[in-house]
Order: C-alpha cells, then structure tokens, then sequence
C-alpha cells in the first residue's frame, strides 16, 4: 500500500486553492471557473494503515481545462508515496476529455518522471473511467485504469465502488515494481453529502500486489495483499 | 377539445359566433373599459402588494437592496425600491417616456418584454444600445400600439434573477373584448439567495448539482417488482447508455429557489379580494429566471383569454403551463363565502407559491400537494418508440384525441416529413400536398397555420463534445400539455391547456404563406452544462438574416430533454396552431422536450432583435442575433 507525504499533500493544496483566485474572469456562456475536488482524503482505522489523499483540480473553460491531479499515501517515513500529474484536458466527445501533460512521482525514492497521455470520462452505463498511459525514462512504460460507480441510496446517501489496476511495461527493482499487472485495488464507499461539496464517509478498500511486484514485496517481507476499513472525506468547491 | 369548445360556447350564450367572435357579455364590457381598475378602496388595499405608476413618463432607478425571502438577508437589485417593479400602466396610442437611471456599480439596461417598439428602443445591451452604465439614465421613447400584460425586466448580466423584473399593462384603445369586474397581476418568480454567478458555476461544475430528485436504489428495486428484471433492464438501457437521467427536469430546483407570488413567499401569502358575483381578471406572468410554472385554481375553472397580451378565444381550462416570460390572462367567477387557493408549483414538483384569492379577508383557502414528479419518457429524447419498451412511458402522453404516437414516430422515422397534425384533421386540401415528392425529398412548405413539412436535419456542428443528443423523430409539441401534465385529464379530470387550444380572437394579421422556412435546433450538453441553437453558441454564431417585410416560417426542434421557452424580440411569433384563420401571436414559445413547434413570423421591424431561450442559465448560450434588413 502507499503513503503520504504530508508537506507535499500541503503544497499542492496550496497550489490548487491560489488557482482558485483565478474564477472572476468571465462573462459570456463560458466563463473561467475552477474546481478543487479532495476526492479522497481517509485513514484507515487500524493503528497500522496509511493515511491517503487523492486530490485533483481544474481551471479552465468547457472544452478546454488545465487538469492537476495528486495521490499520496503516508504510512511511515520509510513507506510513503506522492504523485502529481499536470494536464491539458480538451473535450473530445459529449462524455470524454483527452488528457496529455507530465507526471512526477515524488516519493518513494527515487523520483519518476512520465509523459502521460489520458482519457477521462463518463462511459455508457454511468461508469466514470480514468484511463491514462504513462511513458517513462529508460523505456519505462505504465498504465492505469480507474473506474467507479456511483449508487444513489437516497439523494444525499451514496454508494460508491471504485476499481483500480496499475500495469507496468518492465520491472522497477529499486521500487518494487515489477513488469505486467502490478496491482488492483478496489473500494466501497458509503458517504452522506451534508451539502453538495461535502460529504464524510466510511468505507472498505482492498489492494492486492500481482506478478512480480508480489515478488518483490514477498522478497522483502511485505504484505501483499491487505483489506482496511476507513474513514474519510469527500469535498469540493 | 370540441368539448371544451361547447362548453364555452354555451357559457356565453352565443353558440355559433362564439368560436371566431366571442365576447363575454357586450354590456359589461362598456362599463369595464371605464374602469380599467377597481376603484373599490377594499380592492385597493390589498392590491397595494405591488406598486402601480401611470401615466406617459416614468422614472425608474435601479438600485441595490437588502432583502429576506429566506430568513436569511441578501443582496437585490430592484427597481423603484420594490421587488416586483411597479407595475407601469400604459394606454394602447400613447407616447410612452422611460427615464431609467442605474445606480448599480455595473451595466444595466430595461428591456420591454413583448412590446413592439424601434429596435434601439428594446433594451438589449450590444444589440439595441450600449446598456446603461454605472450612475446614467437612459431614456426610452416608443409609442404603444399594442394593448394587454406585458413584463420588463433587465437583459445585462443575472440581474433578472434577483430582482429587476415588472408587469406592464396597456389599457386597449377600443374597448376590451374581454369583460371583467376586477383584475389582479399575478407575478410568478423564483428567488434564491444564493448569487446568480454562483448558482450558474455550480451548474458547470456539476449540472445535476440543485436536482435532488434523482433515480435512487429503491426505484430500481421498485420498478424490478413491477416490470421484471428483463424489462426493467431493457427500459433502463437507453438512458443508461446516453448517460441522462429520466429526472432530469430543472437545471435549478426548490432546493435553491423560494418561489413568489407577487413577491410574497408562500408563508408570507399573497392575498386578493372578490366580491359577489364578479369577474375576476388574473394576469399572470412567469417572471422567473429558470422555474416553469403549473398554475391552477382547485374548484375554480379559469377562462383563458388572453397569452402573451393578445387575446385568444376564450378555453376554458383547470389548469396551464407557463414558460418563463410567458404570459396569460383568465377570466375567473368565484363564489361569495369561499376562498380559492392560487396555486403555481413549479415543473418538477419542487416547489410551488399560492396566493388566496378569497371574498373575506378572514377566509383561507387551503393548499393543495404538489402533484408526482414528472419522469421524463423515451418520447421526450425525440426518438422513435417503435421497438421501445413502453414500461416507463407515461402513457397519457398517448392520448391526444385520435394520434397514435407510435404510428406517428414511426411514419416521421420513414417519411420525415408530414404533418400529422393537419392531415389528421381533413382540414387540408390533400390535393395540394404532393406525397410523392415528399417522399423523394423535395421541400415542400407546410400551408400557413399548420407548420412544418420540412424534413429534420441535423446541421454538422451539432455533431461533436458540446452536443449530448439530437432528435431524430421528434413528436409535434402542439398537443402535448408538456411532461408531467399529460395524464391529469384521465387521473384528476383537470383539463390542462394545450396551445393546440390557443385560436386568435382576431383573425389572422398577415395570411401570407410563408415563403421560407428555418429550421433552429436547440442544442445542448446538459452534463457539461453547454447550450446553444443549430450547435453554435451565441458567440461564434452568424446572425440570422431576415429580409424586411418577408413571412417566414421558423420550426424550433428541441435536440435537449430540457423545456426551453424561446424568445424573439421585437416581431410576433404567429404561433401555427392549426387554424389559419385565427393563428394566436405570441412572444414567448415552449419547446417541449425532444418535439418540435413551429410558428410564423412578419419581419416587420427593422434592426437587430434578440432571440433566445428565456431560462436565464441558458440564455448566454442559447441566444442569435437576428437582422431584419
């Protein structure tokens, strides 16, 4: 599993809320708006699971947006991951944005860069799809698809399952990454939106290493496979 | 519908006439021209609800207000100190002169809604002046030739939402055909507290944001136990792979708007007194930013005489749908010793607002409950149902007197092009409609009063991420008393109005063919909250030429599932209700959802003109300047 990086997680919220200055420009049908959304920001109940945060952010007009997105994972100072990535998002259909920019994975150590080249959307059937591919140095390659789900209980009471899967072209020893499907993860999410913009919830997330990510982690006496409960938040403006 | 038309007929006594001449009751109606308003002090006093100037010069100012509709205090602007504007009272002939000053810290600008005027005149910033700067008056001058109830209100920014809006009344000329005793404005709007900027961002960002009555887990479950599995599958499957939702009627709901009467919210109540034997005027106007209004009056029958200040002949109805910005006049005869509750819920059943309209002041009548929600069907995306399953479909939109729908989708599906309304008539003359070239495609113009014939087609720039759908096979609006209305006849026994029952009290002013047609798609992306006409929005979009003096037919086909009241400025829309003799003119047109409506149009006035969708939130968009030249 991941972890955090808390300065990072700040720096970027600090990022995202000075983008949010940008909203005044505007008239006509298409004004400059901006939308933070903290995705995800939960802890798992146990002593022992991470806390983690999936934050993203947009400025720009309909068709054409500046997209950021961040993920951290914090379970101690050993074992903690933190990625960014910056988009172009250009309308490509009534449901779909391409997406293409740059991706920094902060922690763990060493850092990656990647080239990324993305699509994102509302797929037939209410599916909101998050599929990009990433394209590294020294011919690394990856790819990342996430998909999630929202049913309504009531208005204000919803169900959210989310799937994740990561795959990867080659191994990334020094990582513990290793080439094929890396790992799926898959949540449920039950959260109640006191208003639109928030909405605490609880949930259940479980993650499962593949292939030979499990070997590495195996090799060095991780887990590799880990179910959690958590508690969290859900928020935008 | 003949029903109706006997039952009016004998309610005025005057059987054969009635239909093309109808007045009600000649000798009142020389003693009301006299008394244009109740002179009655009882009547006055609780008219004072809205101010009223007359006269020929007005000076109005627009200002900042603190106002609380909510318990909470915000922001308006309003005119004259009052929220709704005075009501400005004209005389059909007259020189009418305007003095607005803005005292705003912005652009503002008043435009006359209806009002046939010179086009510099018609208050629309960009094309008819530059607007009213910060601190300047701007003076209108324009001679009234029309008579009626009319509106004004702002066209720069959102100023419309909070709070710049008023009714206009013009005493006729000639004495009223319609008969009255006394009259009262009914001003329907919608407030909220929340700033319009504000709420048409929240819409960007999420466009289901203020809609609260979405398809929840237990319908699912509910709709499995009554239809099946299967079935409930198959009807889910459409909208599940278009990605709409069935529910999605107001873009901006109860949840954001307290609704006013008048300006009064529900529990402050408006409150408007009758005594024996009169007849009781309404004027109603939907002043509203973005809430379409179901009116009724539970236990009165309402005599619908006039929409959009023209007179129609008199149908008598229990209940009608009011776009935003359009207007209607009934003729109610209450009972002495009761009280009837006024009652305007808004189209989703969200909210409502009611005024009491009683012979005692003491006396209140009770409000009704909001009818269900309505659910949108396959019907109302504009596409065939032949091969859909029905399970969903609100089958009381299937009863329009003889019209089989299905049939109809169907025929629309092969031929693309037939009136079915006029031919299922028999009032046309079937010889002069060659099936055979329509059938091979060539245009034919539908006949004067009776709409279109032309074929729908999909321009190039309604394909692409800005567009969510477009109407293959959309259904004629003419009948359909619109979603969540079409089964009250059969459930509840209201007779809901239709503008199939709308005929000109005056014969028709131009009976000219029309020597065009243009076809306008209103177009949107609901999710990403985009709307436009023919794919384009207003800013990148060409004028739309018409040359002066020519008739044109404009046929709107609604590619939404959104009910979009449009509006031209500054000519009538002759509204092709299937009467080409009495073809009713009106300013503002419902587009149902996934239908089409056409009307005819004398380009009459040179200029520039505003034609526009009037949900406030759509208008930026959903907006084409039109040139007549």
């Amino acid at each position: 599993m991941k972890n955090i990086n808390l300065k990072g997680f700040k720096l970027s919220l600090i990022a995202a809320l000075l983008m949010s200055g940008a909203t005044q420009a505007g008239g006509g049908d298409d004004p400059l708006l901006t939308k933070v959304m903290l995705d995800e920001v939960e802890r798992g109940l146990d002593s022992n699971d991470p806390t983690s945060f999936k934050l993203q952010a947009w400025v720009g007009k309909d068709l054409n947006k500046l997209w950021l997105k961040s993920r951290g994972d914090y379970q101690n100072s050993d074992d903690k991951e933190l990625e960014i990535q910056a988009l172009y998002s250009r309308a490509i259909a009534p449901y779909w944005d391409a997406q293409m920019g740059i991706r920094v994975d902060l922690e763990p150590s060493p850092s990656r860069n990647w080239a990324v080249l993305g699509i994102q959307g509302l797929a037939p059937y209410f599916f909101e799809i998050d599929a990009a591919l990433f394209i590294g140095e020294e011919g690394r390659t990856a790819m990342r698809v996430t998909a999630e789900y929202e049913m309504l209980l009531t208005q204000k009471l919803i169900l959210s399952p989310e799937v994740k899967m990561n795959l990867y072209g080659k191994n990334d020893a020094v990582l513990g990454i290793g080439s094929g499907l890396s790992d799926i993860s898959a949540g449920l999410r039950l959260r109640y939106e006191i208003k639109r913009e928030f909405a605490p919830y609880i949930g259940v997330e479980w993650a499962r290493k593949f292939g030979n990510t499990a070997e590495f982690a195996r090799n060095e006496g991780k887990k590799v496979e880990g179910t959690q409960v958590v508690i969290g938040l859900k928020a935008w403006f | 519908m003949s029903n109706t038309k006997n039952n009016l007929e004998s309610m005025s006594g005057l059987q054969d006439k009635g239909r093309r001449r109808f007045v009600l009751g000649a000798s009142a109606m020389l003693a009301l021209a006299a008394l244009p308003f109740p002179k009655n002090a009882f009547a006055k006093a609780i008219s004072e609800s809205l101010t009223q100037l007359s006269g020929k010069v007005f000076d109005l100012s627009i200002d900042y207000k603190t106002v609380n509709f909510t318990g909470k205090s915000a922001r308006a602007t309003v005119v004259n100190q009052v929220l709704p504007a005075p009501i400005l009272r004209w005389k059909e002939g007259e020189t009418v002169t305007l003095r607005v000053k803005n005292n705003l810290d912005e652009d503002s600008s008043i435009h006359w809604h209806g009002i046939i005027l010179p086009t510099e005149m018609d208050g629309v910033p960009g094309l008819s002046f530059d607007g009213i700067k910060p601190g300047e008056t701007f003076e209108y001058q324009f001679k009234v030739q029309q008579n009626g109830t009319y509106w004004y209100h702002s066209h720069s920014g959102f100023q419309e939402q909070t709070g710049v809006y008023g009714p206009i009344i013009i005493d006729p000329a000639e004495p009223d055909p319609v008969v009255y005793d006394r009259e009262y404005v009914v001003m329907l709007s919608d407030w909220s507290d929340t700033p319009p900027e504000k709420i048409y961002a929240n819409l960007k960002k999420q466009s289901t944001y203020y809609n609260y009555s979405e398809r929840t887990v237990s319908d699912l479950f509910t709709d499995i136990r009554k239809h099946g599995l299967i079935n409930t599958w198959k009807a889910r499957a459409m909208w599940n792979d278009m990605r709409m939702s069935d529910r999605d009627i107001s873009d901006v709901t109860g949840a954001a708007y307290t609704f006013l009467m008048n300006g009064k919210t529900p529990e402050q109540g408006w409150s408007a007194l009758f005594k024996q034997g009169e007849k009781v005027r309404l004027r109603f106007i939907n002043a509203a930013a973005m809430t379409i209004f179901d009116v009724r009056i539970p236990g009165l029958k309402m005599t619908v005489v006039a929409t959009d200040g023209q007179n129609v002949q008199p149908v008598e109805v229990d209940e009608f749908r009011m776009g935003v910005a359009e207007t209607y006049d009934v003729i109610v005869e209450p009972e002495e010793g009761n009280a009837y509750c006024i009652f305007a819920q808004n189209i989703d059943r969200t909210g409502f607002t009611t005024g009491n309209l009683t012979s005692a002041a003491h006396l209140v009548a009770a409000v009704p409950s909001m009818d269900p929600a309505p659910i949108l069907g396959h019907g109302d995306m504009g596409m065939s149902m032949e091969g859909m399953d029905h399970g969903d479909m609100d089958h009381g939109a299937m009863g329009h007197g003889s019209m089989d729908h299905g049939a109809v989708a169907q025929a629309e599906m092969d031929h693309g092009s037939m009136d079915h309304e006029a031919m299922s008539h028999g009032e046309v003359d079937h010889g002069s409609m060659d099936h055979g070239s329509m059938a091979m495609g060539a245009p034919v113009l539908g006949l004067a009063g009776f709409g279109s014939t032309a074929e729908i087609k999909h321009a190039d720039a309604e394909y692409g991420p800005h567009i969510d759908m477009r109407a293959d096979a959309p259904q004629n609006g003419l009948h359909d008393p619109g979603i969540g209305l079409r089964n009250h006849q059969a459930e509840y026994n209201r007779k809901v109005l239709t503008y199939a029952d709308l005929k000109g009290l005056h014969p028709t002013y131009d009976k000219r063919q029309p020597s065009r047609e243009i076809q306008l798609h209103l177009t949107g992306n609901m999710h990403r909250y985009m709307w436009s006409i023919n794919g384009v929005r207003f800013e990148d979009a060409e004028p739309l030429v018409l040359e002066y003096g020519e008739r044109v037919r404009f046929t709107l086909v609604n590619d939404t599932m959104m009910t979009h009241p449009m509006h031209l400025h500054g000519m009538w829309s002759d509204l092709e209700t299937g009467d080409p003799d009495f073809i009713p003119r009106k300013h503002t047109v419902i587009v149902q959802p996934g239908s089409t409506i056409s009307y005819l149009v004398t380009a009459d006035a040179i200029g520039k003109w505003a034609y526009h969708c009037h949900l406030l939130y759509h208008m930026p968009g959903m907006f084409l300047k039109i040139v007549v030249r």
